[in-house]
């Protein structure tokens, strides 16, 4: 395992800049999430970092050695992609093999075994070498394609939204899985996702991308509680966070302030601005009260056996309001 | 404006039973979901409500007419499907007129009552542009209209955002529901997504393996679930089943789970054998002492709460609780139960125990 930097790193398809100038240090041992929407130049991040795109500028290290120049082979990275892809005439056992059979690695076959089983185990997959990979359900070609990253030991495994095609069950199930195997193996890994709650519930550094640039890179609850731009703080958190013209529920804005954003839960009632119940919106586990104050749209939490109903009017104030600039900068 | 109710509605395909006898109600003016894995029988229901299949066996009323057997261009029903099929020749204005025209509605009128739906629909600006260069969202906004310009007694819609990406598919999901809430036509919603269904609809009906499970409003079908299927397919983390073996008599008030006591709502039947101890994720607490005893195995932060993955003698769980309170894997900790909010079922028929706090949704059917 290795720490992984890029310094200064530029890419570009035609007249589309897809990475920005990026400098990023994934640090050894650290379960890093690129989060961000399509188009944010996540994969193509993850691309560069295994060697399967050309920098235009800028450079990359692994363990402190440039592999800028080296081919994808040469630079010990494993990478899954979202679509699983195995082979169906082997059986699990070999599909974990073929990796260490590759004739660059030389690996004898007693230790193949041994991976292979080690793996299988710490998939929960032990019980299922023998099978066909065809007969396996979605969840268990992940896992076994995870499973032929995992038995090599490279430097980094890069994912690129591994998860994305599976079930919401399964993937809450994959996502306690990934965690725990990324403790147990104390690997380093590079995850990109546009999910945040992927991003907020595996991830030991969150990196927020939006067209290309790296926002804001932090431990996920520095980044939902202090978010350094407009953008960053609407990515995480469901609901999103109302952002609204500062001032609007009567707080104090600093000079300079242009928005002020609350998340819904730091809205609190009883007094303060009036505001029209437009919807009451019940999830089971809490209800979201959909609110207009003066033409805008508040969306925040209550009860979840709230009387309230369309048509009433609530008395609304702000709790731990933070501002943001005319050009979406936080003002502390 | 219509209510439409499905009495024991039965569908075959050759041996394959699509549909067993259901029954339920849409109500005038509702916002109405039918939720279920694929293949449990949804988008069928609701083709035979709008026509495109005819039941085996069972009655639809539309506004009390008996309309099962009918062709659909004679139930005044609007369809709107997954992929939104627009005529690619035309533009947005012809689009939506063209059912009107073929109606035969004098043009001063189409042209007005187009203008009026491009309104509602917030599509004034691109009456004039080809369909072609569209966003996936003015595309579906176009299909809209072109159902709702015919003013037709209810809308179907099937799975009408799936193929949408996460993030725009919420706000259209806002956007349909903020539709109907400006025009009141009654409307059935196929889904598999149970937060869509519960965000979008006044009802749920949950169907699994051709039959009805439930129906009720999203709160009542999330507090009150009729089967265990439901109460797993509803909410995120979805509800913990605690296994256990007793035999329970009608009027306790609580029962014994590992030596320990603890409550529930009052029983209204008996039970006796494999029961499963139903407890919704927010319900649970972490305690230092006392209760019962519990491994934690994982955390997962989401801002203001966190999801603790537990494993317990009875199986394993997960709680909600707030991210300040403080859980590290490894760590063994004692739960409590908001006793007042659990559902005890039998675990081979998968039923919910009638209690004080379900009696009265379960004896709705």
């Amino acid at each position: 395992m290795a720490e992984v930097t890029l310094t200064g790193v530029s890419k570009s398809f035609k007249s589309t800049k897809a990475v920005k100038d990026m400098d990023l240090t994934v640090p050894d041992g650290a379960f890093v999430v690129l989060l961000g929407p399509t188009g944010a130049g996540k994969t193509t991040t993850l691309r560069l970092i295994a060697g399967l795109e050309k920098p235009d500028a800028g450079g990359i290290e692994i363990g402190g050695e440039s592999v800028t120049g080296l081919t994808p082979a040469q630079r010990d990275v494993a990478m899954v992609f979202q679509q699983y892809s195995l082979y169906p005439h082997m059986s699990v056992y070999d599909n974990l093999a073929f990796p260490l059979r590759s004739p660059i690695l030389r690996t004898p076959e007693a230790e193949i075994d041994r991976k292979v089983k080690e793996v299988a185990e710490v998939l929960h997959i032990p019980h299922k070498l023998g099978n066909k990979s065809t007969e396996l359900s979605g969840g268990e070609m992940q896992r076994v394609s995870i499973g032929r990253a995992l038995v090599r030991d490279p430097s980094i495994y890069l994912m690129d939204e591994p998860l994305s095609s599976l079930d919401a069950k399964l993937r809450a199930d994959l996502r306690v899985e990934l965690k725990r195997i990324h403790a147990e193996l104390s690997a380093t890994l590079l995850y990109v996702t546009h999910d945040q709650i992927e991003a907020m519930t595996m991830a030991s550094h969150v990196g927020v991308l939006n067209e290309g640039e790296l926002v804001q890179f932090g431990a996920p609850r520095e980044i939902y509680e202090n978010p350094k731009t407009a953008y960053v703080a609407a990515r995480l958190g469901q609901p999103r966070i109302n952002l609204l013209p500062a001032g609007l529920l009567g707080e104090t804005a600093p000079s300079g302030a242009h928005h002020v954003g609350l998340r819904p839960e730091n809205i609190g009632y009883g007094d303060g601005r009036d505001a029209a119940v437009v919807r009451v919106e019940h999830l089971g586990d809490q209800t979201r009260l959909h609110l207009k104050v003066a033409d805008h749209d508040v969306v925040t939490l209550t009860d979840p056996h709230t009387s309230l109903t369309p048509g009433e009017t609530v008395q609304i104030k702000p709790l731990s309001p933070i501002f943001f600039d005319a050009d979406g900068a936080r003002i502390n | 404006m219509a209510e439409i109710v499905i009495k024991n509605v039965r569908k075959e395909f050759g041996d394959f039973v699509a549909v067993k006898e259901s029954s339920f109600t849409i109500e005038d003016g509702e916002f109405f979901m039918l939720l279920g894995p694929s293949g449990c029988g949804k988008t069928t229901t609701l083709r035979m409500i709008a026509g495109l299949e005819l039941p085996s066996a069972g009655e639809i009323y539309l506004d009390g007419e008996e309309i099962s057997q009918k062709p659909p261009s004679e139930r005044d029903i609007a369809f709107v499907f997954q992929m939104f099929a627009l005529y690619p020749h035309m533009n947005v204005r012809k689009n939506m007129s063209y059912p009107l025209i073929s109606q035969g509605m004098p043009r001063a009128q189409v042209k007005a009552k187009v203008a009026e739906v491009a309104a509602i629909l917030g599509i004034e600006d691109i009456l004039n542009r080809p369909v072609g260069g569209l966003s996936g969202g003015d595309r579906q906004r176009v299909a809209l209209g072109r159902a709702i310009v015919r003013e037709p007694k209810a809308f179907m819609m099937d799975e009408p955002l799936g193929a949408l990406d996460a993030e725009f598919r919420e706000h259209m999901a806002e956007e349909l529901r903020a539709l109907h809430d400006r025009m009141g036509a009654t409307t059935v919603y196929v889904t598999h997504d149970q937060l869509e269904a519960m965000q979008m609809g006044d009802k749920i009906v949950v169907m699994n393996n051709a039959v009805v499970e439930q129906f009720g409003t999203p709160q009542e079908v999330y507090d009150k679930p009729a089967t265990m299927f439901v109460a797993d397919f509803i909410g995120s983390p979805s509800m913990n089943f605690l296994n256990f073996q007793a035999k329970l008599a009608s009027g306790m008030q609580s029962i014994d789970l590992n030596g320990q006591t603890v409550t529930v709502p009052q029983l209204r039947e008996g039970a006796e054998g494999a029961l499963a101890f139903g407890v919704r994720p927010e319900h649970v607490r972490l305690t230092t002492d006392g209760g019962q005893r519990a491994k934690v195995m994982a955390t997962e932060y989401l801002g203001t709460t966190q999801i603790v993955t537990l494993e317990t003698p009875n199986g394993d769980l997960k709680a909600r609780i707030p991210s300040d309170q403080p859980a590290k894997a490894g760590e063994q900790v004692g739960l409590d139960f908001i006793g007042e909010t659990v559902t005890l079922f039998d675990t081979n028929s998968g039923r919910a125990l009638r209690s004080e706090l379900n009696e009265e949704v379960l004896s709705n059917g």
